[in-house]
């Protein structure tokens, strides 16, 4: 096949709503089967950012009207300077953490009760949990982690945050009803009488790839399969991701070299090929590293053209 | 100039005939919908003939544009089962219920609209100017942001609804420490030498409902007056306008009685009794869902 034929399916960065931070690298306390940038308490592929850093990139974001601050690693938690920096950034818009829920400490939350409630910003805690049952959690988790990741729901929920539960589907799609059904059920017993519950497809990407078989050459996005798409269902069409070594297009692709984009945001603006096997899978289940409150709208309501 | 904008009607038409009534006695020189005539209450020609009947220009919503063209659900933008099992039945409610007079009209309807008031450019639309059903909430929305729209859609003002809560943030009354030059996107795209300068001061005002209360344990629907130029009221604004939220009591207990005769669900007809919303709760932002019931 002659190789200049195929056009690339290029993503331009449409809108830059969404500023991301790898704010614990690639540090976790845990070493989930199914994380998607083989994070572990070992993993130093990407390091902690500092606050002077967010600081930084938080007063840049101003310039470019960014929308919505996203923080994820790792487990954001064990960088000691996180709740300092989630202090910060509700000065500059509303802050949604991922996290794992197991280390989460009552002091802390003290802190961020006191500065989401004097922020006119909402800040989002979303705690990943891999289903309703032990059984289904922790051999992908590991052990204990369904308890106490539970304890860390519980924490906060008396502190009055109301988390968004994300968790990986590990099951049929074909019932997804029933399981959060029973999700909500133990939560409930677990104090948590409104529990949001979000659940995400699985990335075949970094210790995941190698659990099952990762992603064929048949799993790609191409040119055609994007006209008529609606690419702001793609995270890349308006986010970035802020990493300690340079600006990556996703939070999913960070461990791909050609992801990182550039040192500045302007470097950073530049389109994205999508052409990884995860990105038929954004391409697939679309925006799924947003929130509800800010989830892309779907493809047939028509985007209003600047009049 | 005194204008009044009605944010979503969702088929309370009864709160709709309040508020035309109310605002008329206030003296407004002129009254707007921003789109979603249909949804949630019950017999959608009502509102439509009200809307008509009195001349209220209407900007059309995602519920307007999808029942006009007769779609299969109502792209509210909803993403969780339960949410969207709700929308559907008061979507498929309002299709069998609206004329196919109203439905032409609705496909006629403009989905956003520019007035040049006092000097002030306002731009009305539905969800956010560059997308129907872009939900705008308060807690999720920053004043950058804001002025970024502000910016790139030429306006002072941006009135929208969508979201059911009435909110305004105004350069003024913001965090405070954003003054926002033109973004770097932005600057890229302009090639006559200028920059584009942020509208100073500029705000976006959503103008709440009609269609049903704002999740607070109060009965009322809200409606938005907006004042410029002379009506201004002396020394209240620092800004060249003023924004006025008007709660509205209407008889929302003859619109649960029309409800239940029209057969449709509890949980709505609890909504419009009780003040809490019961459906369409997983859209919310941790702040706005920490204020309700449920
Ligand atoms: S999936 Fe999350 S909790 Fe698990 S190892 Fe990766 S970063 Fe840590
Ligand atoms: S993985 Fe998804 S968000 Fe990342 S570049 Fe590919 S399509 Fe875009």
């Amino acid at each position: 096949m002659n190789v200049t034929e195929q056009r690339l399916p290029i993503i331009e960065l449409g809108s830059l709503d969404e500023l991301w931070f790898q704010v614990a690298g690639t540090r976790c306390n845990l070493t989930c089967s199914h994380c998607f940038i083989s994070c572990s308490p070992h993993n130093d592929s990407f390091g902690f950012l500092s606050f002077a850093e967010v600081e930084r990139r938080l007063l840049e974001a101003v310039e470019w009207g960014v929308k919505e601050f996203y923080f994820t690693g790792g487990e954001p938690f064990l960088n000691p300077e996180l709740v300092a920096i989630l202090e910060r950034t509700l000065d500059f818009g509303p802050a949604t953490v991922l996290t794992n829920g197991t280390v989460l400490k009552p002091e802390w939350l003290d802190r961020l009760r006191a500065a989401e409630q004097g922020s006119l910003y909402s800040l989002e805690f979303r705690v990943s949990i891999d289903g309703p049952t032990p059984e289904l959690n922790d051999p992908i988790r590991g052990p204990r982690t369904f308890e106490r990741a539970l304890h860390g729901v519980e924490l906060l929920v008396q502190f009055g945050f109301l988390p968004i539960i994300t968790m990986a589907r590990v099951w049929d799609e074909s019932q997804d009803a029933e399981i959060l059904g029973r999700f909500r059920a133990v939560l409930h017993l677990h104090g948590y009488d409104r529990p949001r519950l979000k659940v995400l497809p699985r990335l075949l990407l970094g210790a995941e790839a190698k659990r099952t078989c990762g992603y064929s050459a048949s799993d790609r996005v191409t040119a055609e399969m994007l006209v008529g798409y609606d690419t702001t269902q793609l995270v890349c069409q308006h986010s970035r991701v802020i990493t300690d070594r340079g600006i990556a297009v996703c939070p999913i692709l960070i461990d791909s070299p050609d992801a990182i984009l550039g040192h500045t945001l302007h470097d950073a603006t530049r389109g994205f090929a999508v052409t990884h096997g995860a990105c038929a899978t954004c391409y697939q289940y679309g925006a799924i590293c947003t929130n509800p409150s800010s989830r892309s709208p779907d493809a047939h309501v028509r985007t209003i053209d600047r009049t | 100039m005194r204008l009044a904008f009605f944010g979503g009607i969702y088929n309370n038409h009864l709160a709709l005939a309040t508020a035309i009534a109310d605002a008329r006695s206030r003296g407004v020189d002129a009254m707007w919908c921003l789109g979603d005539l249909g949804a949630f209450g019950p017999h959608p020609d009502r509102t439509c003939e009200l809307i008509r009947e009195n001349n209220i220009s209407v900007v059309q919503g995602n519920y307007d544009h999808s029942i006009g063209h007769g779609l299969n659900d109502c792209h509210c933008g909803y993403t969780d089962p339960r949410d969207n099992h709700f929308a559907q039945l008061s979507y498929d409610y309002t299709l069998a219920h609206t004329s196919d007079d109203h439905r032409a009209w609705m496909r006629s309807l403009p989905a956003q609209q520019r007035l040049e008031i006092n000097g002030l450019r306002l731009l009305l639309c539905h969800g956010s100017p560059r997308r129907t059903n872009e939900f705008l909430w308060e807690s999720t929305t920053n004043t950058q942001f804001l002025a970024r729209l502000c910016d790139d859609f030429e306006c002072d003002v941006i009135l929208g609804t969508h979201t059911g809560l009435h909110w305004t943030r105004s350069s003024d009354t913001g965090s405070g420490v954003f003054f926002r030059p033109p973004s770097p996107i932005h600057q890229v795209k302009l090639n006559d030498g200028g920059l584009k300068k942020t509208p100073d001061p500029f705000a976006f005002i959503n103008v709440g409902v009609l269609g049903r209360p704002e999740n607070d344990g109060t009965t009322n629907v809200w409606y938005t007056l907006l004042r410029t130029g002379n009506d201004v009221r002396g020394g209240r604004s620092p800004l060249p306008w003023e924004v006025e939220f008007v709660p509205l009591a209407y008889d929302h207990e003859q619109l649960a009685r029309e409800m239940q005769d029209e057969r449709l669900p509890d949980e709505f007809i609890e909504t419009i009794l009780t003040g809490w919303w019961t459906t369409c709760l997983e859209v919310l932002p941790s702040k706005e869902r920490t204020r309700g019931r449920w």
